[in-house]
């Protein structure tokens, strides 16, 4: 038993509580360790407002999901009727469900910001690469929970949607068509898929989340936060008290400084909440105001926005596409043939000759599903791709920020392209993008250690105002 | 941790209690992802349908329902059928020969996938994802389909384009032709979906 601590002589009536407090549960020790001496770099700028504002997102869907389960029915005759009845007929439901389904694309918005933050700062890099990881796995749980969401109120868009993404898994080699049905709990899309969706919606994901989240924010507080000069402050100099001079305390000075960032954050989720919570038929759908009718698809189905660079990237993986990728990976063969040394030629030669072999013996359908997985996967490789000498944008050479400005309006484009209908133009941009998408990563531990990189200080800069 | 040696005979005791432990832990785990499977009321909804086709008009189609699935009874008018013929260098598996077993009946492995030349009966739901391709009968060119373009079917999804025998072109993303679904002429103008003679 640790030994129990005395209040100071006359010490008043709350610190004698917070001691007795403390002899039975850390409570000060884990406020300073995370917030009161949590000590943060204090060159922050704007882009570090989002994982703040990701949280109180996260809180916004957790405290609107409660009381929409008060008032939706998951059963496939009744969940579409239940919706309108909290639109039309509970008090304030059309304000609480608008909250719940602008905050599903206000998430994406949030972390997407968030994660390009850390591509531009290398937040990802030594000692961070748990802290990347884990939030690899919120994005993944995220469009877990947003796709599982999508179903419930069981519009058309829903269902279609819905019935395209699962049987995306049986495309899956051999167990495919019984993963489909294990997943569906019926031949098609129905009540069982709704009634188990509705689950896991509601309880086993968010469980995962914020599981997830509490290791994310642990990770983070264990190394400390990159800035935007990727100087890691605990290598700087240090005050009397060990802590370091670049750094201060996450309160009050982050606190006050992410309150700024709510207020201007929930001006614009409010703006629109009431002005536009349908987002033009971006946050919700058109097709979705029609009840799901199994035997009609709605004449263009897309995703919601969030998803359609990876469904782009999806419907790109043609035959042609599949034969394109074999060439380039015999030809990465080759090169490696030329450049290579010793044993690595032949593994080389060896790993390209297997992925053809099954690039050629699977459907492309089936590819289709790895490219989009897997668009998502190689986000967890990211620390070990990057292989340049400095962390931050800021003293990488210049024509870096070219390459991350490609890769952002390539990006953009491919999403642009997964919410039109397919075309044959449309097509050949997407494997285009599909294959810069993919180059940025794959040929990362080539350009990131190529240019003149500019000298990193020793010190953050920072301009106090 | 202490210096004394390892106890062999109780480090033997602690393997096997938590071996014998994780096989409960696996065995509880069966039922609870066996209730993911089709409920015994799921399995019961696939009876065989009737349709009556009398009143199909050639050029006409007609949905039912069969085990949750649109299937598209099309009458096709007798160009249409003699088309089918020359878009068969434009098709990935002209004369269905890919998974034969799943997705044509021996009796439909002909160039209009049907039993009389002009009734096509197929499951409306596409190979590639699962969505449900819309009737593109009109011929010539339109968005998204080719300018040469005979009739057919076109899944909004993925831009798979089937002809009027649900056969699949080529370079789309959906692997096969529609699929047929087992049937028979119960009279001239009857159809049984779901079930045929060999049954």
């Amino acid at each position: 038993m640790a030994e129990m601590k005395q209040a100071p002589a006359g010490a008043s009536n709350g610190e004698k509580f917070m001691t007795w407090v403390d002899n039975r549960f850390p409570a000060t020790k884990l406020w300073n360790e995370h917030v009161g001496e949590y000590y943060a770099p204090k060159n922050f700028n704007f882009w570090y407002f989002f994982g703040s504002l990701a949280l109180l997102v996260l809180v916004i869907q957790i405290v609107t999901g409660i009381f929409l389960v008060m008032n939706y029915k998951p059963d496939a005759n009744l969940a579409f009727a239940s919706v309108e009845y909290i639109m039309r007929d509970v008090p304030w439901g059309w304000l609480i469900r608008y909250m719940h389904s602008t905050g599903a694309s206000a998430f994406f918005v949030v972390v997407y910001l968030h994660m390009y933050r850390g591509l531009l700062y290398g937040s990802y890099r030594t000692p961070r690469e748990l802290v990347w990881i884990f939030g690899c796995l919120i994005f993944l749980a995220l469009m877990a929970e947003a796709f599982m969401g999508y179903l419930l109120p069981w519009g058309q868009m829903s269902f279609w949607g819905a019935q395209v993404i699962i049987n995306l898994f049986a495309a899956v080699p051999f167990i495919g068509p019984d993963l489909a049905i294990l997943i569906r709990g019926d031949f098609v899309v129905g009540d069982a898929t709704l009634n188990r969706f509705f689950s896991l919606h509601v309880i086993a994901v968010p469980l995962v989340l914020l599981g997830l989240v509490v290791a994310h924010i642990i990770a983070l507080h264990e190394v400390g936060s990159n800035n935007p000069d990727g100087v890691e402050i605990k290598q700087g100099p240090k005050d009397a008290n060990g802590k370091p001079l670049d750094g201060i305390p996450f309160h009050p000075y982050y606190s006050v400084h992410d309150l700024l960032g709510v207020v201007g954050f929930l001006i614009v989720f409010s703006a629109v909440i009431f002005f536009a919570p349908e987002m033009g038929g971006y946050f919700l759908e058109r097709p979705n105001f029609i009840p799901a009718d199994p035997f009609q698809t709605p004449l263009h189905i897309a995703p919601v926005w969030y998803f359609t660079p990876f469904y782009s990237m999806l419907r790109a993986t043609t035959d042609l596409m599949v034969n394109v990728l074999a060439v380039i990976i015999a030809l990465g063969a080759v090169l490696n043939l030329i450049k290579g040394q010793g044993k690595s030629k032949v593994v080389g030669l060896v790993i390209a000759a297997v992925v053809i072999a099954l690039l050629k013996t699977f459907e492309a359908k089936f590819w289709g599903v790895a490219v989009m997985g897997g668009a998502v996967v190689i986000l967890v490789g990211l620390p070990w791709l990057d292989k340049s000498p400095v962390k931050s944008i800021r003293y990488r050479p210049s024509w870096h920020k070219l390459v991350y400005g490609v890769f952002v309006v390539n990006f953009v484009i491919l999403g642009y392209l997964g919410v039109q209908p397919p075309s044959p133009t449309g097509e050949m941009v997407a494997q285009v993008g599909t294959l810069i998408y993919f180059g940025f990563f794959v040929l990362m531990p080539w350009w990131s250690q190529l240019g003149t990189f500019k000298p990193v200080p020793d010190r953050v800069t920072f301009k106090p105002h | 941790m202490s210096n004394q040696p390892v106890d062999q005979s109780r480090r033997t005791w602690v393997t096997m209690a938590c071996a014998a432990g994780g096989v409960g832990g696996v065995a509880t785990a069966i039922p609870f992802v066996s209730t993911f499977q089709p409920s015994e009321r799921a399995k019961a909804a696939g009876a065989a349908v009737e349709a009556d086709i009398s009143a199909l008009k050639p050029g006409e189609m007609m949905t039912v329902e069969w085990r949750g699935k649109p299937v598209w009874i099309l009458k096709r008018t007798p160009e249409q059928v003699a088309a089918l013929k020359s878009i068969d260098p434009q098709l990935a598996d002209p004369d269905s020969e890919r998974k034969p077993a799943e997705l044509t009946p021996e009796y439909c492995r002909n160039t209009q996938r049907s039993i009389k030349e002009d009734v096509l009966v197929a499951v409306g739901i596409c190979t590639h994802l699962g969505c449900s391709p819309s009737s593109k009968f009109q011929t010539g060119p339109q968005a998204s389909l080719p300018d040469d373009w005979k009739g057919g079917f076109l899944c909004p999804c993925h831009g798979s384009t089937f002809d009027l025998a649900g056969r699949v072109f080529k370079n789309k993303p959906a692997p096969d032709n529609l699929e047929i679904p087992p049937h028979m002429y119960l009279s001239d103008t009857k159809l049984l979906i779901g079930e045929d003679k060999k049954a």
